[in-house]
Order: structure tokens, then sequence, then C-alpha cells
């Protein structure tokens, strides 16, 4: 006797915590095996991009933080170096390194989260995840010690940073670095050459390489199908050319890879920080730019840079008033989303959850 | 530095002699193309051995209340240089021009997201519906006279 078969569409989401945010997936199954998927967002949608315009160009920075909300510091600096390109400002030798210094704590911090979620997205029940958060509680209580903020720090302005690093900030960091040392060691002996993580992500959800390209797949999702693209190399920005760090590449381009290209860039980020703390001098923290900021009409800037997901720009389009006539962003969590379809056809309902963690999305950024 | 911005010049040069009537002129930092030929300027432009821009980086759209601008940021990751390309739009009433989806699939989301917002038709986008906002939203609320 046979039994009647047929395909059963099922919604992931909105509210699912695997989705990592308001996310929701529209999957048609046969049995378990993954038939068509659609990717369907906007439930965070705030419209960024049409409040830039009402708000002078300081007041923005607020707006970034709220995008890729686990890595402010870099959204920050993306606006910033756009708005910069925009005024032909130059920034301060030291506002330079605290930049890439708290930006690449943020890397840390965000792909800290990225590990920690993918794991909890196996199935490992929260054991790594709180490993992870550990370690970035201490990057947020630096940054607090910045800032006074931990998640939404708009520390940075056009022309440098808000202030500069107060004096108990330095023994802080070292110490950090000193722990973190131990404690990242401690992860990665949990997990990295773990065998249920092995079997699991090993060979799931390939991205060949020219699809990736193809699709604009940026960041590590780019680099783990084997393209050792990264613009902080490409195009050095802030203190970026001053410093000696390698851009870690995978070839596969499973799932596998796209998690341990994240736990190797967060060695290499770490590298950046030490040299950072070796040389930077004192000096003032901000351009003489004055508090309303208005630069030319006509004036264009695509601003960007290598952001914990992959390529984050900003187009700014200023028509000389005190806010921007057109502000768009180029969110990396969205472009990479964009080959969901592709990773998960074929795929198994369990391997579905695990492949939208290894993408490492953030739904505030694609959604805006 | 090691990636280049290619200049307008540059770009018209090569661009005007691969695809016939396409360029309308250049400035320093951009190419203004034809909108009704953008698909066939972007085709040439990734499959051109010496552009060979394989990579979109982004497609924006913006608002001029008598006209709209499509730019398209756009980088050769073999090359290792970027290209901004330009087309304009006049009017505001049922607005469209060829999608580039087919040459780059990076194009599928942003061009939904600005028929979304602007409310700009793409031609030959195969599935060209709202992204951020739900079916039945009256409206484009990134254009300047919404709201």
């Amino acid at each position: 006797m046979t039994i009647r078969t047929e395909p059963m569409t099922v919604n992931i989401g909105p509210q699912h915590p695997s989705t990592h945010g308001v996310f929701r997936l529209r999957v048609t199954f046969d049995g378990e095996e993954i038939l068509e998927v659609e990717p369907i967002f906007g439930y965070l949608h705030r419209g960024t991009e049409k409040l830039a315009e009402e708000r002078n160009y300081t007041q923005i920075v607020t707006l970034t933080d709220r995008l890729d909300y686990v890595s402010s510091m870099i959204n920050n600096q993306a606006y910033c170096l756009a708005v910069e390109e925009l005024l032909g400002v130059e920034v301060p030798q030291r506002a330079k390194y605290l930049r890439t210094l708290t930006a690449e704590l943020q890397r840390v911090a965000s792909h800290l989260m990225g590990i920690g979620f993918f794991l909890q997205d196996l199935g490992t029940l929260g054991t790594p995840l709180m490993y992870a958060f550990r370690s970035r509680e201490r990057i947020l209580d630096l940054f607090e010690m910045l800032c006074g903020a931990r998640i939404t720090v708009s520390y940075m302005r056009p022309g440098g940073v808000f202030f500069d690093a107060p004096v108990d900030f330095w023994p802080a960091l070292d110490q950090f670095l000193k722990d973190f040392e131990a404690e990242y060691n401690e992860i990665q002996q949990l997990i990295l050459e773990n065998e249920i993580v092995m079997v699991r992500t090993r060979g799931v959800a390939l991205l060949p390489l020219d699809l990736a390209i193809n699709a604009s797949v940026s960041g590590p999702s780019l680099r783990a199908s084997g393209l050792a693209w990264d613009w902080r190399k490409m195009a050095p920005y802030d203190a970026y050319d001053r410093m000696e760090f390698d851009v870690p590449i995978a070839t596969g381009g499973d799932n596998y890879d796209r998690f341990w290209v994240r736990i190797q860039e967060i060695h290499q980020s770490i590298r950046i920080v030490k040299q950072c703390i070796e040389q930077i001098e004192p000096g003032p923290t901000r351009a003489d730019v004055p508090l309303v900021l208005r630069p030319p009409a006509g004036a264009e800037a695509y601003g960007r840079v290598e952001a914990s997901k992959g390529e984050l720009g900003f187009y700014l389009v200023s028509d000389g008033g005190i806010s921007p006539y057109r502000m768009k962003i180029r969110s990396p969590s969205l472009m990479n989303l964009t080959v969901t379809e592709h990773l998960l056809v074929g795929w198994k309902l369990a391997d579905m959850i695990v492949t939208l963690g290894s993408l490492d999305i953030n739904l505030g950024e694609v959604d805006r | 530095m090691v990636v280049r911005s290619l200049g307008g010049g540059e770009l018209e040069e090569r661009v005007s002699a691969g695809v016939s009537d396409s360029v309308e002129g250049s400035v320093d930092d951009a190419l203004w193309i034809n909108s009704s030929k953008v698909a066939e300027v972007a085709g040439f432009m990734k499959s051109d051995q010496r552009l060979d821009f394989n990579f979109l980086n982004s497609v924006s759209a913006v608002d001029y209340i008598d006209h709209f601008e499509i730019v398209y940021h756009l980088t050769s990751l073999n090359k290792q240089h970027t290209a901004i390309v330009k087309t304009r739009l006049n009017g505001r009433d049922a607005l469209s021009l060829p999608s580039v989806y087919h040459v780059w699939r990076g194009a599928d989301f942003q061009e939904r997201e600005i028929w979304d917002l602007m409310g700009i038709r793409f031609e030959g986008h195969p599935n060209l519906k709202r992204i951020m906002l739900w079916e039945g939203f009256e409206g484009h609320p990134l254009r300047k006279d919404y709201l």
C-alpha cells in the first residue's frame, strides 16, 4: 500500500528563535526536504533612509547605531567616512587609531555573537553561546568606559571621535586582551574540532564562488567561498594602511567554512587592536568641524567599510543643506540573503536553521 | 590604495565603443548612460575583458522632483577597480528601465526595494514586488512628495 504524500508549506517566523530577529521564511517541504524557499522581511523597517533626510549630519550617527545593532561602531565608522568624503575633512591621527581599535573590538564582539548563535542553531542549548557572551560582555564594558553606552554607542563623529579614551581605559583594555586569549582558546577547544559540529556542517549548503560574486555576497561568506576580498586591505581607510594582518579564507563555501572564517578573523582583529595600542600617539581626537555641517551642493560620496557582515556602504547626496538630500545604505546582510534560496533548496529542515546562522544576518540591517 | 576608481572619460571611451548610442556623457567620476540601454551596458561592462565588472555593490535611486537618478556602484574583483554608472529618468509617473537582474543576481533585492520605496519599475525582473512594505500599501514613501 502506498501512502499519499503532498508538499507542505510552512512559515518559519516572523517570531521564531532561530531567525535572529523578526524574519520569515516561507518554506515548502517534501517530508523534511526543502523544495522552495522565499525569504520575507521588512518587519523591522523603520525608514532609516527617510528619517536621515530630516536630521542633520551629526544626528544621523545615532540612526546608524540601530542598523546592525551588534556592530554599531563599524556602522558609525562607515557613515562618518562618507560624510568626511563629502566635506573633504582630514581626520586627526589619534582619532583614526581610536576608530580602528574600536571597530576591531566591535568586530570581535559581533563575530563572537555570530559563532555563538551559529552553535545555538546547531542545538548546543546555550553553553557555547554563554562562553561567547562572557567575552563579548567585556568588550561592551570597554565601550561603556569610552562613551557611556554599550550597544548604541554613537562614539564616532564626522571628523573624528566624540571623546578621547579615559586614562583607565588602557589598563582595562590590556587586561581584557590578556584574559581573552585564554577565554578564546577555551571556546576554540570546545568547538573547532568538535565531531558533532563537523558532521553537521561540513559539505552542507555549498556556496560556489561565482554565484557568491554574482549575487553581491560580501564579507566572511564571500571569503569562505575562496576569495580574499577585504575592503580593509583593498581600499584601506582610517589606520588600516598601517596595520599588518591576514585575510583568512576557506575554499569549500560550506557552513563550516563560513563559521571557521569568523573564528580566524577574531585572531586577526586582536592582532590589529594590539598594533593600535603600540602605535597610538597623543593628539587631538576630532578635526575642527562646525557643529552643523553643510557639505557643498551637489556633492556625492560613497563611504564603504568592511563591516563584520560584509561591505557596508553609505551613499550620500548633498543639496547644500544641513541634512543629506538622500542617504542610501548598502546593507551587507540584505545582499547576503540573496543566496538563501540557492543554499537551502535540497537540504533538510535541520540544516536550514544552521545555514541561516552561518550567513550571520542581522535584521536591523536587512530591514533598516 | 589597491583599488582604483575608473574615471568617467575612460569608461565613456570603452563603453561607447562596445554598445552603440548608449553613452550620454561623463563627468570626473561617473558615466552617464541612456536608461533604455542599462541592461545592455551592464552586460557589456561585465563581459568586457578590460572592464570586467563582476560585482555590483549597490543600486540607488535619488528623487530630484522633476527627474530620478539611478546610480550603480560597480567593482571588478579581478581587475581591482571601481566605477559609478548613472542614468536619468524624466517625469514622475510610470517610470521604468531594464533590470540588470540577469547580469548580476545581486540586483534582485535592491531593485525590488527601489520599486517599493521609489516607485520605479524594472522590466525583466522576475519577481518585482514590494519588499519592505506589504502588498496593498499605497504610495512609495522614499519619494520627496510623500509626507
